[in-house]
């Protein structure tokens, strides 16, 4: 009870939401750090789902390789990350934690996109290829919007892991909120690990609501009304 | 078999201060010594510096390195397992002597040997002369830092460090011993902290990739020599006096002539920071034996010949 109170005042001292080290800047951090390694799992796994789904080939490799990503240790990775980026010169901080969690972003955005085109109805694709489609404009205006909701259900799982172990750059100098829980445990300082915890757990659930709202904004129209 | 030895150093012990009158000199052979160590790469070389100057000398040294922590090691010297090992004298006072009822380490090393002594008094365990060197909380800029700003000691800070980031463990800004020392007891603030690790890799990395200005690194870390950082001196002793010294055995001593005494005094003597941080950095960075660069350095030192 004592450590609720605690962390309640430690959110309530002003000074803690101000200058560098405060919670404002570090929730920006820790977004844009977040953002990142998943724009970077999208860049890699997208174009490679897509044209695995379209084609219908290798699919069951390609997601099982991708798996790997989920079963490797975010916190081995980040070790190798600090070693890559130290000698490509990239300093502490920001790049070994962006090289932790983008393999851990891939296998949910490479499953869900390789799965989203592969469902869409062959019908519809048959139908498409009939009216004189060309492939890449039946994955364009047909698979893709139709599929689009279920790939972004894949972002968005990606994207709440990501945000949740976002946290470990705190443990090779880098900003965020893991700051907050890494200081707190080093400084016995358990309000400010709590409300660190808090924090990060807060902005997961906002990100899994944001992208829920996006998946509902995406269905296509005519999929909506069959809904 | 521990019981057996303890009861026959008591023996030994007790006839000897029965029989004695006059001191403990008798001649004769030299007693068997058994050197110890606890378990890293400094230990190492202390512990050979130590067996091999006495070697030299005609005494038979059996080695017990890297036994483990202190909390194995002081143990071990206590009830005679071993009879020699190198000690820190703050951290060993304050390990031998808790809750300070004895005596407290201070930053002045004479006063803390001398209260590290009494309370190794009851133990019956000597700690003999100090060395200028130390292993404890050091702060240390780069040399291109050192020579822009003029830098040698932690009070020539004070007019630049408005303009420079300190990086060092978390717990840096509200320790006595790191950043909240150096503005009590110097009037140092710096323009921000960067929270790193305690005197490790990433420290030494945001040192050298100018991310901060000012590191946290012990002083006799092996990298102060392999990169060519500056140690900024502690001019007005923030820290704790972990000065290196040996600590021996009452029950050795009383059993030698003086010999070991006096030559464990002479390598305390000769062993400045930058001496051992040299060693350190040949055993720990460039992976030579302790033992080819303890015999080097006693050599070139003159102490062996």
């Amino acid at each position: 009870m004592s450590l609720l109170g605690d962390v309640a005042r430690w959110f309530a001292d002003p000074e803690h939401w101000q200058g560098p080290h405060g919670i404002p800047v570090r929730i920006l951090e820790h977004i844009e750090l977040s953002a990142l390694a998943v724009a970077v799992a999208l860049v890699i796994a997208a174009p490679i789902a897509l044209y695995l789904g379209h084609t219908g080939r290798g699919g069951f490799i390609a997601i099982n390789v991708a798996n790997i990503g989920r079963a490797l240790p975010s916190l081995a990775l980040l070790a190798l990350g600090l070693v890559i980026a130290i000698s490509l010169g990239l300093g502490l901080g920001f790049w070994p934690t962006v090289f932790a969690l983008v393999p851990l972003a891939i296998p949910p955005i490479l499953t869900n996109s390789y799965v989203a085109i592969r469902e869409v109805d062959r019908d519809i694709v048959d139908a498409a290829r009939g009216m004189g489609l060309s492939e890449a404009q039946i994955l364009r205006s047909i698979e893709v919007p139709l599929g689009l909701p279920l790939m972004l259900a894949g972002v968005r799982t990606a994207a709440v892991n990501v945000v949740a172990t976002a946290t470990l750059g705190a443990l090779v100098a880098g900003g965020a909120l893991g700051r907050f829980i890494v200081d707190g445990l080093a400084l016995q300082e358990y309000d400010q690990l709590m409300a660190g915890a808090l924090l990060v757990a807060l902005l997961a659930v906002v990100t899994e609501v944001s992208f829920g709202a996006l998946e509902r904004a995406t269905v296509a129209p005519g999929m909506a009304a069959i809904r | 078999m521990n019981l057996r030895r303890a009861l026959f150093a008591a023996f030994i012990a007790a006839s000897v201060v029965a029989t004695a009158c006059g001191g403990a000199g008798t001649g004769g052979a030299k007693p068997a010594v058994i050197v110890g160590s606890t378990n890293f790469y400094e230990q190492l070389t202390l512990g050979e510096l130590y067996s091999q100057i006495l070697e030299a000398n005609g005494y038979t040294v059996t080695r017990k390195f890297n036994l483990g922590n202190r909390e194995i090691v002081e143990p071990a010297i206590e009830s005679g397992q071993i009879d020699i090992d190198a000690e820190y004298l703050a951290t060993l006072l304050a390990f031998v002597d808790k809750d300070g009822k004895i005596a407290k380490p201070t930053t002045d090393p004479k006063e803390t040997q001398a209260g590290l002594q009494k309370a190794l008094d009851p133990k019956g365990l000597t700690v003999l002369d100090y060395a200028a060197a130390t292993d404890q909380n050091g702060f240390v800029v780069t040399q291109a830092t050192a020579s822009a700003k003029n830098l040698k000691k932690l009070s020539d800070l004070v007019p630049v460090a408005g303009t420079m980031v300190l990086g060092g463990p978390p717990e840096c800004p509200t320790r006595p011993f790191c950043a909240l020392g150096l503005k009590n007891v110097y009037g140092i603030t710096f323009k921000d902290f960067k929270p790193l690790d305690t005197g490790g890799p990433l420290t030494i990395t945001a040192l050298e990739g100018k991310q901060i200005d000012v590191g946290l690194l012990f002083t006799s870390d092996p990298s102060i020599v392999a990169k060519n950082f500056v140690l900024l001196d502690d001019d007005k002793h923030l820290q704790l006096a972990d000065n290196i010294a040996p600590v021996v055995r009452n029950a050795l001593l009383q059993k030698d002539d003086g010999t070991i005494k006096r030559l464990l005094n002479s390598i305390s003597a000769k062993l400045t920071q930058g001496e051992l941080n040299d060693m350190n950095k040949q055993v720990a960075v460039d992976k030579a034996d302790s033992k080819v660069v303890a015999a080097a350095w006693l050599k070139k030192q003159g102490l062996i010949k």
